[in-house]
């Protein structure tokens, strides 16, 4: 049967661009009100759309940021130079470089003429500067093209205007408009007329279609690419902040626990190099002149600790409450054939590799902040009411980061720079360390799963999943987008909770099985939390992979052929198919390896991933081979498609064999990578093939997160048949084989 | 406070730090040499990783005396001036980083592989431990090797 999913027309949406006033040519762009509407159902399919198929999460991002005026400013200036201000973060996805592509193609310019520089926290944008759920190349791939777009039609205009010629009759490439009679105008010489507001623009400005692009769907190398390699790209810590010195914190030996009393302040204060020892709320701060010295001082702060909101969680408790919340599956109907899972999954760290960090100079009267912020509106309206200023008295500048993974959704070391810059009178430099990163830093939570799926007759009746985990935090802007857009979503979604809805209109299944049915109860634990990437997916999408494969072996059935069977269409089976080609699915292993395979599909994206497991010796397993086939529906640049994809395999790599965190007594034992077992080359695949499909459709879906669950899948589906044991509880191989740093 | 002399990047350096403060703080708190990077700060992670007299060291582990009347080269002083590194070269050409954070130490940890061996096996290029969080070691491994042939060749 050929499917669809309905999705909502986004095509039908329009976006204004309006010149700015100013010397050369600056535009802003905004969405029209023809907001979308979810579709509805196709009562054609058996198992009904979950509400992820209807509306997605990605949806409600675009529908949240429609109305914003002035989202985009895009700058041609007089040397050629095209600015344009992102209001999101860049963490290593490769956003900018997108952007600067659709930017470079829309406006006829070389791609190294663009400059993307990541927007300061404009609260007036209200929900359209957070960056999170893979929605930033879906909810901008309009906007940004219109916007440039509208640039070149001026460019053009002021061309025709200066010649005394029909714009109809002129040219544009490679950042030159060109007359029939061989004039030539690079942008820069017309960036000052095309500014002019009397300027007439016949025929306005429309995006190229899909068929035009030279750009857009080509490899290309990240923007930032030698900056990287030369050490010239500046992290939060690299930024020369005249006066901002280094700054750690000594945190409680307890998640969450408070400062009772320092023993020996005047003694730390008086060691080589040090400035200020401050108490602020999540711990005590020491200021020096180097990270060493404060390194050196911290360590020899004598303090003593109230306690935290989890003194006694360790994880075996965590587990029983989880399972205890967990609701059992429906029984199933006499005699009717069942598969039953259970599954466990530890909590995890984001692990970003360069650590929670900002810098902060805060002032009487003005304060201003630096960091790598995915949610800089939140952050800076939480500083300024923290430290007593007016919102328009505190800048946030938001930095390139070395990583997030959905950690730097929080800014927790940007309010605490400010804190202690306030406290101490001086620009600061804070970074938490390693191993306050690894263990006081967020977490994925902890995850207990009930699966139980019904089947007779080669049919799947039905697939029950009960899924219960330690609270998400979603403090950090993406409530105000839910409840903003909740009275558009499909019936009775907009009453439920904040994690029940971002769990509905993320989570779905590819496959016909029947009645298909989920549920999230999650339990407080007072552990620190945070999306990780993909957020429910990786464990959820995860699990139930592994049971598709049991259905599979339950019903005789290829792993492969049993999911092409169950697929909802040709879309999802041609990526499968792709994926069980290129890796030649079925072909001989030696015993202890094996082959397996997964499917996922998510963000309006589908992927599959087919890997190869060595598990011959029991102390390094290792995934030896992965095939990785996307359809992101448009791939902006297929080059980092591919990029994120590896870095979701890496991901499911790491959480599903080694890494994880164990909470002891309130605190994670794991303080570094030596312990929080991150893969390193020798424990990833030697072999990756990653195949980005051409466009399958005309707008982009998401790729960020798209990767995780489908690895996680393949992964431990592999290992199930190269053991011939059942993968339950993860990560697989999970003892305590170090000794914990000291709390 | 004793002081140390030696070299960065070709360009000689005097610093008044105590003897055992880290190299990593002297380079990038002192001398503004922020190219290498803190991940750990315990030899774990590898991103600090930068040359001594040509071998690859942690700086985060390397005292500061240890460095007197020593070549310090970290990554601001692989390229000759706009000409890169071979190694950089190739970590263009396959596009391997994506924050880019941990590359600094990769590529200062490939350059030392390749002066040890100029045909690395994949034992070899196993044997770099230096995490990319961002998952790139395959791009990494194909660089590495790509990297070798070029220099090979050249
Ligand atoms: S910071 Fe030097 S090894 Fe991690
Ligand atoms: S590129 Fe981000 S850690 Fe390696």
């Amino acid at each position: 049967m050929t499917g669809h999913s309905p999705t909502p027309d986004r095509s039908r949406r329009s976006f204004l661009t309006h010149l700015v006033a100013a010397p050369t040519l600056a535009l802003v762009t905004r969405a029209a009100s023809d907001a979308l509407a979810p579709q509805p159902a196709d009562a054609a399919v058996p198992t009904l759309p979950a509400i992820a198929d209807l509306v997605d999460l990605g949806d409600l991002f675009i529908l949240a940021g429609a109305p914003t005026s002035a989202l985009l400013a895009l700058a041609v200036e007089a040397d050629g130079t095209i600015r344009f201000r992102l209001p999101r973060e860049e963490v290593g996805q490769g956003l900018t470089t997108a952007v600067a592509v659709l930017v470079a193609e829309e406006l006829d310019a070389p791609l190294t003429a663009v400059r993307v520089e990541l927007e300061d926290a404009r609260p007036e944008l209200l929900f359209n500067q957070l960056t999170g759920s893979s929605n930033s190349i879906r909810s901008l791939y309009g906007p940004v093209r219109q916007t440039a777009a509208t640039a070149r039609a001026r460019l053009v205009a002021a061309a025709a205007a200066r010649w005394g010629l029909a714009p109809s009759a002129l040219t544009t490439a490679n950042g030159v408009v060109r007359a029939p009679d061989g004039r030539t105008a690079d942008y820069g010489s017309l960036a000052a007329a095309a500014a002019d507001p009397t300027l007439a623009v016949p025929g306005g400005a429309t995006p190229k279609p899909p068929a035009r692009h030279t750009l857009v769907g080509r490899p290309a190398g990240r923007i930032d690419a030698r900056a990287m390699v030369t050490g010239a790209q500046r992290y939060t810590l690299d930024l020369d902040v005249p006066g901002a010195k280094p700054c750690v914190l000594r945190r409680p030996p307890t998640l969450g626990g408070s400062v009772r009393a320092v023993a020996n302040r005047a003694a730390v204060e008086a060691m080589p190099g040090v400035l200020h020892v401050v108490t602020i709320p999540t711990g005590v701060a020491v200021v020096a002149e180097t990270f060493g010295q404060a390194l050196d001082a911290k360590a020899a702060l004598q303090v003593t600790w109230g306690p935290g909101p989890a003194d006694r969680l360790s994880d075996a408790e965590v587990r029983t409450r989880l399972r205890a919340a967990n609701p059992p599956p429906l029984l199933p109907p006499l005699l009717t054939p069942y598969v039953d899972a259970e599954f466990d999954f530890a909590f995890v760290s984001h692990a970003p590799m360069e650590t929670n960090s900002a810098v902060a100079d805060v002032r009487e009267d003005r304060a201003e902040i630096w960091s790598g912020l995915k949610s800089p509106i939140v952050a800076r309206e939480t500083i300024a009411a923290d430290l007593g200023l007016p919102l328009d008295k505190v800048t946030v500048h938001v930095v390139q980061a070395g990583g997030s993974f959905g950690r730097r959704l929080f800014f927790d070391a940007a309010l605490e720079a400010a804190r202690v810059s306030k406290a101490c009178r001086r620009p600061v430099r804070l970074m938490w360390t390693r191993v306050d990163d690894t263990r006081h830093g967020r977490m994925r939570p902890a995850t207990h799963h009930r699966i139980r799926a019904t089947y007779a007759l080669g049919e799947v009746l039905s697939f029950e999943h009960r899924v219960a985990a330690a609270e998400t935090d979603f403090r950090h802007g993406l409530g105000e987008i839910i409840t903003a857009t909740a009275a558009g979503l499909p019936s009775g979604l907009g009453n439920a909770t904040l994690a029940q809805t971002l769990f509905l209109t993320t989570v779905k299944s590819p496959y016909h099985f029947g009645l298909t049915t989920r549920t999230l109860t999650e339990i407080p634990t007072g552990v620190p939390t945070g999306s990780w990437r993909s957020v429910y997916s990786a464990n959820t999408r995860g699990a139930e992979e592994i049971v598709v494969d049991e259905l599979a072996a339950r019903t005789g059935k290829d792993p492969y052929l049993f999911r092409r069977a169950f697929l909802k269409t040709d879309a999802q089976r041609a990526v499968l198919d792709k994926a069980a080609q290129e890796g030649e699915w079925g072909r001989p292993m030696p015993a202890g390896c094996a082959q397996g395979i997964a499917f996922h599909e998510e963000y309006k994206s589908r992927t599959a991933c087919l890997v190869e497991i060595d598990t011959r010796d029991p102390r390094h397993v290792r995934v030896t081979k992965a095939v990785v086939v996307a359809d992101v529906g448009l791939p902006v640049n297929p080059r980092g498609v591919e990029a994120q994809m590896i870095g979701g395999l890496t991901d499911a790599v790491s959480t599903t064999l080694r890494a994880g965190l164990h909470l002891d007594n309130g605190l994670p034992l794991e303080g570094s990578y030596s312990q929080f077992h991150w893969a390193r080359q020798r424990d990833t695949p030697r072999d990756v093939r990653v195949f980005v499909l051409p466009a399958t459709g005309t707008e982009p879906g998401g790729a960020g997160e798209l990767g995780v669950p489908a690895a996680v899948g393949a992964i431990a589906n592999a290992w199930a048949r190269a053991t011939g044991s059942k993968p339950r509880s993860f990560p697989l191989s999970f003892d305590v084989d170090f000794t914990p740093y000291p709390r | 406070m004793p002081s140390h002399t030696f070299t960065v990047n070709g360009r000689s350096v005097t610093v008044d730090a105590p003897d055992d403060l880290p190299l990593l703080w002297v380079l990038r708190d002192m001398l503004g040499v922020r190219g290498p990077k803190y991940g750990c700060g315990v030899d774990v992670c590898k991103a600090c990783t930068s040359h001594l007299d040509g071998t690859d060291v942690r700086p985060c582990v390397v005292p500061v005396s240890a460095c007197a009347g020593k070549t310090v080269t970290t990554i601001e002083g692989l390229a000759d001036g706009d000409e890169l590194h071979p190694v950089q070269e190739a970590w263009l050409e396959q596009d391997v980083s994506q924050c880019g954070f941990c590359q600094p130490g990769q590529i200062m940890a490939a350059v030392a592989l390749l002066r040890r061996t100029a045909t690395p096996t994949d034992e070899d290029i196993d044997a770099i431990a230096n995490i990319c969080r961002c998952g790139t070691y395959f791009r990494i491994r194909e660089a590495i090797r790509s990297a070798a042939a070029k220099m090979r060749a050249a």
